[in-house]
Formats: C-alpha cells, structure tokens, sequence
C-alpha cells in the first residue's frame, strides 16, 4: 500500500475571515484512519469560539454586505468559488482520502467536482428566488418577500466532508444567509480548506465561520445560541433529537435534520438481476456503508432468491479493499476506531441472532479500520442487524414472495430516507414509489443524487430537504405584506 | 457587475447637473444649454471617431459555419454618422433559410445540444457569457457603429446586460421544473416540460446585442435550436457574439444567424413548415404580418414583442427634479428608438410649468454627437428611414398646434442626428400622441386628476409600459393595477433586469420575455398520465 501525506495547511478556526486559535488554546488530534496515526492537530472550537463566529456572523447578516448584495453579485463570487474547489480538486481529494479514508481517486473525479457543481446550481439560484403576488378576499394587495433567514448554524458529518459541506452552505449563502458550520471532528480539514477558498473568492469576511470541534461542546452551543436563527443538521437520528431540544430549549430556532436511515432495495422477480446484483452490493459498499441512504435491507423476490444470493457472493469477493490512494482499490477503511468496533459488534450481533453470514464478516489486516463486505442472509425483521443504522459495509439480505409483504417489510422500519426498487413492470414500480414511506425512490437505480433532486426523510430520517430549489427555502423567510388598494379595477 | 444598477449609476451622473436646474432657469432662456449644444454641434461635423474595432464577420452562420449566401448577393450596413458604408454583409434569402432550418432541425433532431445535460448546456452559456465579457470593447464597438448609440452606454450597459442575461438564462437550465398532477381518479400525471424545437428568431435594430439574449438566452437555456435573423440594419454585432458562443462550445447548427431583409429572410422564417415557434421583436406593423404567416403555415406559436407608446404620469406630488430627470431619460435614451419610450408625458397641471421649464433646460443639456466620444448621451438616429419620418413627425407636430420647446430639426448637417425635441401643450388626437415616433422628440401632455389620466394614459391601442410619479402609496397602487401595460415603473423608468418580464398588453403584443415566464416561450409542455393500481393514496 503506498501512503501519501498531503501537506495540511489550515488547522485552525476560521472565524471573521481570519484563521485562529481556540479561545482556550486547545486542540484536537484527526487521525489517519488508514495507519491510526495523527494527520494534524486541529484547534479545537467550543462554546466561546462559537459565540464569536456567531457574532462575527450576526454583524455580517445585520450590517454587512452579503444580503444586501443582489443575488447576481452574490452569485458571480459563489461561480468563483466553484472554479477555485475545480482547480485546487487534487489536493481536496486528499484531505478527504486521508481524514474520512473516502477513495482519493472518486473523489478527485467526482465528489470534488460535483461539490464545485452545486454551488454552481446555488449560484445560478441566487437571483431566481420569488415571493408571489397573493390573491386576498377583500381589497387589498398582498405579496410574499422571500427574505434570508439570519444567522445559519450548519453541523455536517464525516461520511461526505465536501458534498456535505456545499449542500448546507451553497443554498443557504444564495439566500442571503450567514453562517457559522461545524465539520465532524474527524474530518475537518477540506472544511477549512473550503472557508480559504471562499475568501479568496471573494465571500466578505463573517459570512462563512468554520468552527471544528466536538457535537457536545461546539455543537451544543450552536443549537442553543440564542443569536442563531436556524440549525441545520445532517447526521445521526439520536444527535437530532438533540439538536432538536436544543432549539426547544433556546430560541425555538427552526431546524432542519438529515439523519439515519434503513432504506431497502427491494428485488423483483421480473428485475434485471446483473443490474439488481450490482446495485444491490454497491448500496452497502459504496463508501464503506458510511452512508445515510445505504440500501442495507435487500428485499429479494423468492424467485429469484437463490441466484441473487450466489452471484451476490461471487461480487463480493471480488471486492478489493485496500489504501484509499490505491486506483484500483474500491473501498478503504471505516473512518475511526469507533465506528470499526461498532460494525464488526453488528457483526457479532448477526451471527448470534442467528442470520447467516455469507460472506466477510472480519478486519483486513491488522492495522487500520479496514472491514470486509459483509452479508447476511436469512435475516429476520426483529433482528438488531434489519434494524439499526450499522454504517459499515453489512447487508441485510432478505426473501418476500408478494407485492403486499414487501410494502409491509420495507415500511417496518422507524426510519424513511430512501428505498431501491427493481423491476420491469410499471405498476409494480407506481405501486411502490407511493406506498414506501420514504423521501427518495429509486427506480431501477440506486445513489442517483443531483443538485436539482431534494433530498430528505420521512419519519425518523429527519425533515426538511437538503438540494433542489425545496433547500433554499429552509434558508429563507416568508414575509407577508399586505396594504389596501382604492378602486382597483381588478381583485 | 449587475447592469441595472449600471444604468442607475449612469442615470446618477446625468442626474447631477439636472439638480443645478434651478441655476439654468433662474438664469433665463437656457444660455448654457445652447452654448453646450453649438460646443456638441461642432463635435458632430468634425472627422467621425475611428472606432476601435474590426469587422471580422459579415458572413451567414449556418451549421457552425461563416458561408456566403446561396445567391451570392451582399448588401451594405451603414454607419449613421455618416450614412457611409461600414462593410458588406451576405443577403441571406429562402434558400439560405431553407439551409439554415435544415441545420437547426439536423442539430435538435440528432443532438447533442437538447440530449446533453441541462448542466452541460449551462457550462456552454456561461462559459459564452465569460467570453462575451472578456470581449466587451469589441462587442459594444460594433454595437456603436453599426447602431449609433453612444460608445459607454454600449459598453458600461448593454454589453454587461448581454453577459447578464446569458448568466440569468445559463442558471434556469437545470432548474425547469414540470409539475406532478393531482388528477380526479387513479392515476400518475405529470408534465414534462420539453424544448419546442427549431425556434425562429426576428430581432430589431435598436438594441442588436440585448435583443439578442432576451431571445437566444431562454431558448438555449430550453435545449432548443434557433435560425435568427438579425435587423439588416445591425447585422454585425450578433455574427460576432454567436462566434463567441461557437467558441464556448455551442455545438454546430444549434444557432444559425441571418442576416438580411423582412420580406425575404424574415417572411421565410416566419412561414417556413419547419420552424415550431416564431419569436419576433418589431413594429407592429410588421408583427402583423409575421402572425398572419405563421397562421398561413403550420400554426406556428408566436411571440411578440411590438410598438408601444408607454405614458409617464407626474403626478403632483412627485419630486419635479427627479421626475424631470427621468422622463427625459424615458424618452430620450438610445435616441429615442426604445419601444417602451415614455413618449406620453403626462404631468398635473400643478407642477406642468415648472416641469416644462426643467425639461426643455435637461433637453438644451442633452448632449449629442459622434457617440465614440466620451460625454455623449445621444448620437444619430440609425438611418435616413427612421430620420425623415421623425422629422416629419415634428412638423406634424407644430402643425397640429402643439408648441416646441426646443429641438425640432436635424442636428448639424451630416449623418442622422435630430435635435432633442420638446412639445409642450400636446392633445391626444395629435399625432405625436399617438403615434410611435420612435426618435428623441418628448411630448408633454396635462393633466388634472387620477381618473381622468388613466382614462387617457389607456386611451391607445399599445399596452406596453408606463412610468408612475408620485410619492403617495394608494396613487401608485391605484395606476400600477389601472394601466392596461405590461411593465409598470413606480418612481423609475427603463430599469431592465434578465429577472423582470417584459412585454405588451393589447398590440403591443404577446407573449413575455425575461424572467422565468420567458421559458414557456420556449418549451411544450407534455402530459403524461399513467393509470394506477392500488396506489397507496391519491
């Protein structure tokens, strides 16, 4: 395996424009997880830092430029950030290879790309933000101003530390917002290469804070900060219930939560099986399963059961695991100590519940956070592993014989972030897209993301939507203003 | 950066010595004003400004080549200075219709331009409104010279107006939305909003490059192709800015430019069998005759964008300076040639002296002549067409009794300049209030209360603007829903945006341009419904 350090240049917070220490002088460590060794030591944000990059944001938001920019000025420096992130892509690449383990060479030729390409999509949205002329049942005139919302605090996760980034500030920055966000402790450093960027794009000093640190001390005091007028969250189900009482418990700011999920693929007997196959194994191994929407219950009609579990195992193991830096390597390791020994206890846990393992099931080698594609067939419902989020590369492989138990099946879960469906037949797949009770549906594809397609749960996933012109609206405010008119010749 | 704001900053510094009015009128009969205007007259008659530009293209562009036309022929473009020719450009006629359709439907029908994705298309018009950008001198030189406006409104307004509007349009293309449809029973019903096809384009001469984008822009944006034909008047700036657009990647036949004549290139266009929709700014006049061919065709749909004849109402209550400043700038601005031109300026008669008095001062001030010359608010008018009916215009005027103020006449005695021309004293039944006089001549109308302006502010058959002075919050309600136009300027005028939709009530024409309306000019809307089965809730 060859090892490549890229060299780290922004370690601390960056508030105001300016790259700081902490307040109180201290720091993280952000660990390599292919090696368990120390990238960097990152200035470690907690409540005192988060009260300045608040402040540094709430003047910017009430007397700065930004809002008071039209949206194509605001949008002409977003495209310049865009091309900033497209020409500096290979060396964001590698801080998110080696902070999160995410494949360097995806992320050079996708991720980073595709992060440059929503803000571009935001971009383009800044000046196409409409109110409405309203209709009132009496003489009056009536509009909608659609007006930023304020100061936006963003906490993002680890498993996506680019795209993660730009689909919380891009939309909120095309509204006229400003904002303090919070990267995930182990993944802080393309965040803060971001905020160097925007500056040098030109985004005025306060409108963009970055703040890494810990959820319980910097992220807590974001949530309840009193001076923070909406919170956007993109992580686990159980920090978003907090998150969410943490707004209760101040300023009832609104929130907006993009949480776990236990979204399902269900197989047909009528399905292109190669294709299903491939989507099936791809929808807990992309990204090492660190993935919100990981397709980790497979649903296989009874049908075609018994070939689908075969070949499924041929794929795997022709899996190849390995450094993230590697070309021909598919997947690297799970991003911390963490959350490897939380996987390989599912893991444990499956086995003991009495599902079968097919396939995997243990570490690669014995030295960073490496764990083989894992499926389990036989899987029962009530099991831990058809249950909870695992997060890692572990399939919950299960039979169905009609259309109604698939429903049923698919919907027993708390969560509703996305479901996979696989067939050929029209009703079956109309009858579907309405019955599951989720915020995606894929249609014979899986992982089909796009600036232009919002994105968000149904019960336990969260609420609110992150991409398309529906996340611009978690960012702004709708003003009603009503006045009478005189012998308007038309109501 | 935002052009809108650059016509304000524009307006600002003319607004600066429109605040010293008081001065001039305390002084008498406008001195100054004259003595500026001999100082301009002299700068008229010297040796025209060499412009700072080449003419590189002055052949067809079809199927992403620069060609001569099919017969060969090639007619001259003027330079209103002068009235000597600039250049050559090919004639193009039907045959070369014929080939440029035949490109535009090869280029629709087999791609890439409307099967690559919407987000590709975008990179293509952005990158083309960074090249737009990065040649703006060139762009605004050609504009100038070939059109006679002044050199800085081309460059520090129209041009980045251009590369505004390519940016606006560049963002709506991965943002065209369809619906999904509520209907009555079980089924899935959703629309798909698809590009209509070859689109036929007709632009005027007045502002070649802005007209332009208003058309190509969303109907890019769309995925559609285009044929457009350019005013022959103007054909040079828009061969250049579609090479600039090859150049940014615009796939070839994707945009096809003629240049030539109405009752050839454009009646071809307008009435050819495989041209889906017809976009046409113009006349009225002529917009006539473009429906009636594509009635007598294929049914082609039409947008038009025609003559207008917008009023500008002072009501008492306005600020007479700033109302001054900016009705002269509703009219006078691009000489006059703007379709929603205040040209009916109808002040209450509370304030209609003391207006009059600063409007023919701000007239007297008005500085015209070569418009490559710095400081030049008004050059000629763009041919001896549209000069001679101007100045007949104005005899009709003094002639049916309304009395001059100033101007009246050519200015020098070369090219097609008109003296700013100010009628005080003029009723609706004039002529001159009633017609598009399309030319830098302002009439001043008076009048006592609400009703009866919006009575008479109503009283034509054009419904395409209309500018509103007042400081009372219920007048400016009550006008902005009571005018039959379809932009309203409250206490502004001429503010354009690529945002801000734009186009006419009764025949001022149909349709809208600009804005997000301006997209379903160019896309079908299909729906597709598809019966259910046991569907999990309606």
């Amino acid at each position: 395996m060859t090892t490549k350090m890229p060299t780290v240049k922004f370690t601390k917070l960056f508030i105001n424009g300016d790259f700081v220490d902490s307040i109180s002088g201290r720091e993280f460590e952000t660990i390599d997880p292919r090696t368990e060794e120390v990238i960097a030591r990152i200035a470690e944000g907690s409540k005192e830092d988060i009260d300045v990059a608040v402040k540094a944001s709430r003047v910017a938001f009430d007397h700065g430029s930004w809002p008071r920019m039209t949206g194509v000025e605001r949008a002409r420096i977003m495209m310049k950030w865009a091309d900033l992130i497209d020409e500096n892509a290979e060396e964001i690449a590698k801080l998110d290879a080696i902070d999160a383990g995410k494949l360097y060479h995806f992320c050079k030729a996708i991720e980073i790309p595709s992060a440059a390409n929503t803000i571009r999509y935001y971009a383009g949205a800044a000046d196409k933000i409409h109110g409405e002329v309203l209709k009132p049942a009496r003489e009056f005139h009536a509009y909608t101003l659609m007006e930023p919302i304020g100061v936006v605090g963003h906490i993002i996760p680890w498993n996506f530390p680019s795209s993660m980034f730009v689909t919380k500030v891009a939309p909120s920055l095309a509204a006229g917002c400003t904002m303090v966000l919070k990267p995930a402790e182990q993944t802080p450093l393309s965040a803060l290469f971001y905020a160097h960027l925007a500056k040098l794009a030109g985004i005025p000093n306060g409108v963009l804070n970055v703040v890494p640190g810990f959820g319980p001390t910097a992220g807590a005091a974001l949530c309840s900060h009193m001076d923070v007028d909406k919170v956007s969250f993109t992580g686990s189900t159980k920090v978003g219930r907090e998150i969410m009482c943490a707004a209760a418990n101040s300023n009832l700011k609104p929130v907006s939560l993009e949480l776990g999920g236990k979204s399902p693929l269900v197989v047909f007997d009528d399905a292109d099986l190669d294709k299903a196959i491939q989507l099936a194994f791809l929808g807990v191994a992309y990204n090492k399963g660190e993935i919100c929407v990981a397709g980790s219950r497979v649903f296989v009609q009874e049908g075609i059961y018994d070939e689908f579990e075969k070949k499924l195992v041929e794929k795997a193991k022709t899996w190849v695991i390995g450094d993230p830096f590697d070309s021909k390597v598919q997947q690297g390791p799970q991003v911390d100590k963490k959350q490897f020994e939380k996987i390989l206890s599912y893991i444990e846990h499956g086995k003991r519940e009495g599902a079968t393992l097919l396939t995997g099931g243990k570490r690669v080698g014995n030295k960073g956070y490496y764990i083989e594609p894992t499926i389990f067939s036989n899987v029962k419902e009530d099991m831990l592993i058809a249950q909870d989020e695992i997060f890692g590369p572990v399939m919950a492989l299960m039979k169905f014989k009609t259309i109604e138990e698939a429903i049923t099946s698919a919907n027993n879960t708390r969560y509703g972030l996305a479901a996979g469906i696989m067939t050929k037949n029209l009703d079956t797949a109309n009858i579907m897209s309405r019955s599951i009770r989720a915020g995606t549906i894929w249609i014979n594809c899986y992982f089909i993301f796009g600036n232009d397609i919002p994105y968000g749960g149904y019960k336990m996933s969260g609420f609110g939507r992150d991409f398309g012109l529906e996340a611009l609206h978690k960012y702004l405010q709708v003003k009603s203003v009503v006045t009478p008119i005189y012998n308007s010749p038309w109501l | 950066m935002a052009s809108s704001m650059r016509i304000s900053r524009l307006l600002s510094r003319s607004v600066l010595p429109a605040s010293t009015t008081s001065f001039f009128s305390r002084g008498g009969s406008g001195v100054l004003g004259t003595r500026l205007n001999k100082f301009s007259t002299a700068a008229a008659i010297e040796e025209p400004i060499k412009p700072p530009v080449k003419v590189e293209h002055t052949q067809l562009l079809i199927d992403g080549k620069f060609v001569d036309a099919a017969s060969g022929k090639t007619f001259p473009t003027l330079d209103p200075r002068t009235g000597n020719v600039i250049s050559r450009v090919a004639e193009g006629d039907h045959e070369d219709v014929d080939r440029a359709v035949a490109a535009a439907r090869k280029a629709f029908d087999h791609g890439p331009w409307p099967k690559m994705t919407a987000y590709e298309r975008q990179r293509i018009l952005l990158r083309a409104a960074d090249l737009f950008e990065k040649h703006n001198d060139e762009l605004a030189a050609l504009e100038s010279w070939d059109n006679g406006k002044p050199y800085e409104q081309s460059a520090q307004i129209e041009i980045p107006m251009l590369v505004r509007l390519f940016r606006y349009y560049a963002g709506w293309a991965d943002k065209i939305h369809g619906l999904t449809v509520q209907a009555d029973g079980p089924y899935h019903v959703q629309t798909l909003h698809e590009p209509i096809g070859v689109a036929g384009q007709i632009i005027p001469w007045n502002f070649p490059l802005v007209m332009f984008a208003w058309k190509v822009g969303p109907a890019l944006a769309c995925g559609n192709t285009i044929v457009l034909k350019t005013a022959e008047q103007t054909p040079l700036s828009a061969l250049y800015a579609a090479k600039l657009l090859q150049e940014a990647g615009l796939p070839p036949g994707v945009l096809n430019v003629i240049s030539g004549f109405g009752p050839t290139a454009g009646a071809a266009i307008a009435s050819h069998m495989d041209v889906d929709k017809l976009a046409f700014t113009g006349s009225t006049d002529t917009g006539k005759v473009v429906l009636e061919l594509a009635a007598r065709s294929n049914l082609k749909p039409v947008t038009l964008e025609l003559g207008g004849k917008s009023p500008f109402i002072v009501c008492e209550d306005a600020d007479v300076d700033e109302a001054v400043e900016l009705a002269h700038f509703a009219l006078f601005f691009n000489q006059g040639q703007c379709c929603c031109a205040g040209s009916r300026t109808f002040v209450h008669e509370h304030v209609y002296d003391e207006f009059i008095e600063k409007a023919k001062a701000r007239a007297l001030r008005r500085a015209v002549g070569d418009p490559f010359k710095g400081g030049i608010e008004q050059g000629p008018q763009i041919d001896s067409e549209q000069f001679e009916k101007i100045l007949k215009y104005i005899r009709s005027g003094v002639e049916s009794g309304a009395t001059l103020e100033t101007g009246g006449d050519r200015f020098g005695n070369s090219g097609f300049y008109i003296q700013p021309t100010v009628f005080s004293d003029v009723k609706d039944d004039m002529l001159i209030a009633k017609e598009e006089i399309f030319g830098p001549v302002q009439s001043i109308l008076k009048f006592k209360d609400l009703d009866e302006v919006i009575k008479r502010a109503n009283n034509t058959h054009y419904g395409l603007a209309a500018g509103v002075f007042t400081k009372n919050i219920n007048t400016a309600n009550t006008l902005t829903r009571a005018l039959r136009v379809g932009t309203v300027w409250v206490n502004s005028f001429d503010t354009f945006d690529a945002a801000i939709p734009f186009g006419g009530y009764k025949m001022s024409g149909h349709g809208r341009e600009k804005g997000e309306y301006s997209l379903k000019n160019y896309l079908q809307v299909k729906a597709v419904v598809t019966s259910l089965k046991n569907p999990a809730w309606l």
